[in-house]
């Protein structure tokens, strides 16, 4: 017992995810967070958001996954339950009914989650996409509105940019806004906005400066729409690989009159409104590849402590324990890439370079975990009655989208870059 | 009825948690293990924090006796609506033999030091399966008490208890002061939401030791050995009613 709290926080904060007992190794955790300057130390009270995401997500949204993800339905009584918790919408500031969650604790939020569905928890996440930019540069009026109205009742909303011509190349969107009295007429098409047929409001991007020599730091405007707004066609759900519960769709905007107090700042100012959002929101993301790459991992082993092959568990076989090492590896190293890149955001500073390597770090080993979890349930693996295949299919998503993962090694190697030629 | 609820809860292995016996069969492994509340303790909170919402009872006062984690699980209850908590700490040796008689005793002191209207506990903690503080606790007091409780309802001076028994549905009618413990179809426990777990931090809890309450915790009960179930052996098949019964014959089990 002399060494219980040590250890009891130990395994508190490793997760102790699997099941089983077994003295979990004391690790020197007796130092206090902040003396040698570096922690990884949670506090109790990140602990405790920790643990209700935990529960909630066993409890509550793994028992459904599966079959969310084979209707396609939309999982609004699991969102509506989380919101009710105040596990959704984090990011929003307390005077607005929001959490005021540090982008740290956010994550830790966003892993439990995805380790249950990140179908659901993407449903979720693109709430805190969609309302970024408004968090980041709306007035107080706007705020109070839109942010106010996601508060006082489960209301989604949706981050509206890419299009069927445009995705990694934001600056190439064509949807126009052209400024009339004193509303804007918008006109164009947008494609893959998650929410897109659940959103109370959209973020869009449009754009305002028909010369096509103006720099994209000018030419485009952001705008807060009412999803009910005249003049807007949402189109059919998407049927994806993966994530399958999230609601995916096309987006038409036909004529569609916004109101020049939706603009966010002033004209010309949306693009970079556009992008800063992606450094508060990548970190969750990679949270949520992290949780996914969790799930495999632990199913997995799992299963290979219970399957027998040639006379033993098939964890005993070495190809098949280094599989799972590998799989430790990038696992604890994601999570140690995400955590990294939510607190240097909140500690006031430029986390782009984090943020951008924990994305792409996070989204590449969840495609990898995910398919050796596969490899290691052998056939059963591919078959849908065990929970590894949907980890695949739901895995692929992130390498592609808040930024594909080649266009996060473009951001990693000019940040890079950038800081060698200072 | 206004008043003050004291609710016991345990700090216990969780329930999903595969238990090990440790090496030398003095108990089992508790090292690095997760804990968490006792699940009948939950549904003896949610209960007290009803009652609290139907502005029947004033204040909730959640009560653990344990080590220092034990302020983890007053936390949970805080978090759930409990307005303040009491950690009676007892660790090493003493925490390794307390049991009900010892938690009763405690409990009975805090009762009266704090004029509760209801104690309320969960029926048993899943470690130890005693069932017996509820009723200890009551005997002491010299309360009355209503033990598995599927249905509370507090009326001016009593509680209408409706209990589970092996027979069905007992209802009975006691006077208040009283010991309630709750059974599992009493209500479903809340989460905690975010926003009360940052409230919960607010709130007090305060320290104290057994001695404090007069208490001694000297335990009559050895444990001599703990050890895991036996191994459940392979059955065997057999072809006919009259094979079945020859062979229940032999085994001495008809």
């Amino acid at each position: 017992m002399l060494t219980s709290t040590q250890v009891f926080r130990a395994g508190l904060r490793s997760g102790v995810r699997l099941q089983s007992s077994g003295a979990t190794a004391a690790r020197a955790t007796s130092s206090p967070a902040g003396s040698l300057g570096y922690s990884f130390e949670l506090t109790d009270q990140q602990k405790e958001f920790q643990q209700l995401a935990r529960k909630f997500a066993r409890e509550e949204m793994i028992p459904v996954a599966a079959a969310y993800d084979k209707s396609g339905e939309y999982p609004f009584p699991i969102i509506k339950k989380a919101w009710e918790l105040g596990l959704v919408n984090g990011h929003i500031p307390q005077e607005y009914g929001g959490m005021g969650l540090p982008i740290f604790d956010s994550c830790l939020i966003t892993e439990e989650l995805a380790y249950a569905c990140t179908g659901m928890q993407t449903a979720i996440e693109a709430n805190s996409l969609g309302q970024m930019p408004v968090i980041l540069a709306g007035n107080e009026a706007q705020k109070k509105k839109y942010l106010g109205r996601l508060t006082e009742e489960p209301l989604m909303c949706a981050y509206c940019v890419t299009e069927p011509g445009a995705g990694s190349d934001v600056a190439g969107i064509k949807t126009r806004a052209v400024k009339t009295g004193d509303e804007y007429v918008v006109n164009g098409q947008k494609m893959w906005i998650t929410n897109g047929g659940k959103a109370n409001w959209y973020f869009l991007l449009a754009r305002t400066d028909s010369d096509p020599k103006c720099p994209a730091s000018r030419a485009f405007t952001g705008f807060i729409v009412d999803a009910d707004t005249p003049g807007i066609q949402i189109g059919r759900k998407e049927m994806n690989m993966g994530q399958r519960c999230s609601d995916t769709r096309g987006i038409t905007f036909e004529d569609v009159r916004i109101p020049k107090e939706n603009v966010l700042i002033a004209e010309g100012a949306g693009f970079k409104i556009a992008m800063g959002a992606f450094d508060n929101t990548r970190p969750p993301v990679a949270a949520g590849a992290t949780g996914l790459a969790q799930r495999a991992l632990d199913e997995a082993t799992n299963y290979a402590l219970e399957r027998k092959t040639f006379g033993r568990t098939i964890a005993e076989h070495q190809a098949v324990s280094f599989l799972l090492a590998e799989m430790a590896m990038k696992v604890e190293l994601a999570r140690m890439a995400y955590q990294r890149s939510a607190w240097e955001r909140d500690q006031g500073r430029k986390n782009t370079y984090y943020a951008s390597i924990a994305k792409a770090f996070a989204g590449d080993i969840a495609n990898q975990v995910a398919s050796d979890a596969v490899q290691i349930f052998g056939g059963n693996g591919f078959n849908s009655e065990y929970p590894v295949e949907k980890l695949m299919r739901d895995a692929k998503i992130y390498q592609i989208y808040e930024g594909t993962a080649q266009i996060q090694r473009l951001i990693i190697a000019r940040e890079h870059l950038g800081k060698f030629k200072k | 009825m206004s008043g003050r609820v004291l609710v016991g809860v345990k700090r216990v292995i969780d329930y999903a948690v595969k238990i090990r016996v440790k090496p030398d069969h003095t108990g089992v492994v508790t090292d690095g293990v997760k804990h968490s509340m006792n699940p009948f303790c939950e549904i003896a909170v949610e209960e007290a924090v009803k009652l609290k919402e139907k502005k029947l009872i004033q204040e909730v006062v959640a009560v653990s006796c344990g080590p220092q984690q034990s302020q983890e699980t007053i936390r949970t209850a805080l978090a759930m609506g409990a307005d303040r908590g009491i950690h009676v700490e007892v660790s090493g040796k003493d925490y390794d033999s307390l049991g009900p008689l010892q938690v009763s005793k405690i409990l009975a002191a805090l009762a009266k030091k704090e004029e509760a209207q209801l104690v309320i506990l969960g029926k048993q903690a899943i470690d130890d399966d005693c069932n017996q503080t509820g009723q200890m606790t009551a005997a002491l007091l010299d309360w009355p008490q209503g033990t598995f409780a599927s249905e509370v309802s507090l009326e001016a001076g009593k509680v209408k208890v409706v209990r589970e028994i092996d027979g069905g549905l007992e209802t009975i009618k006691i006077n208040t002061p009283a010991v309630l413990t709750a059974d599992l179809r009493l209500n479903t426990p809340r989460y905690a939401t975010l926003p009360n777990i940052m409230k919960a931090k607010k709130k007090k809890i305060a320290n104290m030791k057994p001695a404090d309450l007069g208490v001694d915790l000297t335990s009559r009960l050895e444990v001599l050995r703990v050890d895991e179930p036996p191994q459940r052996q392979a059955g065997m098949k057999v072809e006919t009613v009259e094979d079945l019964v020859g062979k229940l014959k032999e085994a001495g089990k008809v």
